[in-house]
């Protein structure tokens, strides 16, 4: 019977940071990954942060498959035929230790993959859990699908990701049926263009990137945003809304994409490019109030599993790695003192709390339960951007005392003074 | 081919002998009035069939994202993971 100090269901960020921490501590750690290669199965839109990465593989910059050094960060609000940007570039995202990095997941998986391995972790592919062993109310190992497949350890470190099935089944720490309104549906593709064109027309100095983050017509008003990276020699470009808000309106995913690839505003960004992947990805949005229970006997649950994503500033990747980091140290405790009950695991969830995880989580623990049924910042806010950008740069002979009053009676003609407070107050609380 | 199969296939996929989604049961499917599987599917695997009577499942272009098993109405998608080393394989991710 083989049996390891520890298994990791899923080789994603936060299982292979777990993995490698764990190696690193000199315990003995199997992954175990559904996909031909870790990376295989994973989906994100693609910008990697370099502080949190670096705290599990310091200096990563120097030998990982990286795209592009993110320098300039945009938000637009867009409307079918208008756009009102507000943006940052910064010389010092350009420099050593660098702030982000657009990356693929499938490379930089796959390299991680090789970092576990080389601390003497080992990562079992093409093999799919497909249940928990558990004795005495204790987890004890997990069994694949290969025959003679049971492998045993003291702890297992659950980082299924989003499809959380293990997490909800096996082992009943999470609902079976999380609300559509808890999870975001979003899809991306990789369209191929040359770097000098990538950098002509973002602007870039060779081989730096920016992104681009949109809401308002890029979702048709729905909670949601989309998004423009640059990478190497292609643009990652994706969409993605509330699961509930797709239903309801009967939206398919596709579609919002290609409206999104043909909006004026964008399409000269990405026009003569070749697509060569199309990826459908879930997104965990209940945040804090969508967690499962985070450990119990002989388990931990990290990463998108955990549902640790903050929707509202694009980090998930830098939550999974940090919580498999964190998971792994419990571990490292745990074997000290040879106690792997849930009593002997409980640090875990501390760690978190005291962790940004947490403290973000909580912060935002309401916005998307708000957003849902407030969908005004995604629908009428960008219209109310436009007009009133548009009456500030045009010119036409009316008087600037005129102009202004003009701008302010289109906005109290689409939202009440006492609706717009009401918003402002609104955002403020479930944002700030 | 429409836009979605030709962007389907630009991804690698290995596909297995036997589907990995599974409808428990399809009568549920009757009483379904918007059936959101048959929209809200970024790889559009779900097809109402008027001649069967039926949801049909083309699983060979799943992109493994799980959406059609909250988004069942009457949740009666049974998603699996396919069988290890098989179904999409991203090249990017």
């Amino acid at each position: 019977m083989e049996k390891f100090d520890a298994i990791v269901v899923g080789a994603g960020p936060a299982g292979l940071s777990a993995a490698y921490t764990l190696a690193d501590n000199g315990l003995d750690v199997i992954v175990i990954e559904r996909g031909d290669y870790p990376g295989a199965k994973n989906v994100m839109g693609g910008i990697l942060y370099s502080e949190p990465t670096s705290q599990i593989f310091p200096d990563f910059w120097k030998e990982a498959p990286l795209e592009r050094p993110i320098i300039e960060e945009n938000y637009w609000l867009l409307t079918e035929g208008s756009v009102t940007k507000v943006g940052h570039r910064n010389e010092k995202f350009g420099e050593a230790p660098y702030n982000a990095f657009s990356v693929f997941r499938a490379h930089f998986d796959k390299w991680m993959g090789e970092e576990v391995k080389k601390k003497g972790g080992l990562v079992i592919c093409e093999t799919v859990v497909e249940d928990i062993i558990q004795k005495d109310g204790k987890v004890i190992g997990v069994s694949t699908g290969r025959t003679e497949g049971d492998i045993y350890a003291n702890v297992v470190i659950v980082a299924e990701g989003v499809n959380s099935m293990l997490t909800q089944k096996a082992l009943k720490m999470q609902k079976m049926n999380m609300k559509e309104d808890q999870l975001a549906v979003a899809v991306k593709e990789v369209i191929y263009l040359n770097e000098e064109k990538i950098e002509d027309r973002f602007a870039l100095e060779k081989g730096f990137g920016a992104t681009i983050e949109v809401i308002g017509d890029a979702t048709k008003g729905m909670v949601g945003t989309a998004f423009i990276y640059t990478n190497k020699e292609s643009i990652s470009i994706g969409t993605g809304a509330l699961m509930s808000q797709m239903i309801e309106k009967k939206i398919s995913p596709n579609d919002l994409l290609e409206a999104f690839k043909s909006n004026p505003m964008v399409r000269p960004l990405i026009q003569g490019g070749e697509t060569k992947e199309y990826a459908g990805h879930m997104i965990p949005e209940g945040g804090y109030n969508a967690m499962p229970k985070l450990y119990g006997n002989g388990v931990l649950v990290v990463g998108d599993s955990a549902q640790m994503v903050n929707g509202f500033h694009r980090e998930g990747s830098n939550m999974a790695m940090i919580s498999g980091k964190l998971a792994a140290e419990t571990i490292v405790e745990a074997s000290g003192k040879g106690d792997f009950s849930e009593k002997g695991l409980a640090s875990y969830q501390s760690k978190l709390e005291e962790s940004f995880i947490i403290k973000d989580l909580k912060k935002y623990k309401n916005a998307s339960e708000y957003f849902d049924h407030n969908t005004e910042l995604f629908s009428l806010y960008p219209e109310l951007a436009s007009d009133a950008m548009y009456n500030f740069f045009k010119v036409d002979g009316t008087p600037k005392k005129e102009m202004q009053k003009k701008m302010m009676r289109e906005i109290f003609a689409k939202r009440s003074k006492t609706s717009l407070a009401k918003d402002m107050y609104n955002f403020w609380r479930v944002l700030v | 081919m429409s836009k979605l199969d030709d962007k389907l296939f630009s991804n690698r996929y290995k596909s297995y002998k036997e589907t990995h989604l599974f409808v428990t049961d399809s009568d549920k499917c009757l009483d379904c009035k918007d059936k959101p599987c048959t929209y809200v599917c970024p790889a559009a695997v779900y097809e109402w069939s008027d001649q069967e009577n039926k949801i049909l499942t083309a699983y060979e272009g799943c992109v493994e994202c799980g959406t059609c098993r909250y988004a069942c109405t009457f949740k009666v998608i049974d998603w699996q993971n396919p069988k290890g080393g098989y179904g999409i394989q991203y090249k990017f991710g």
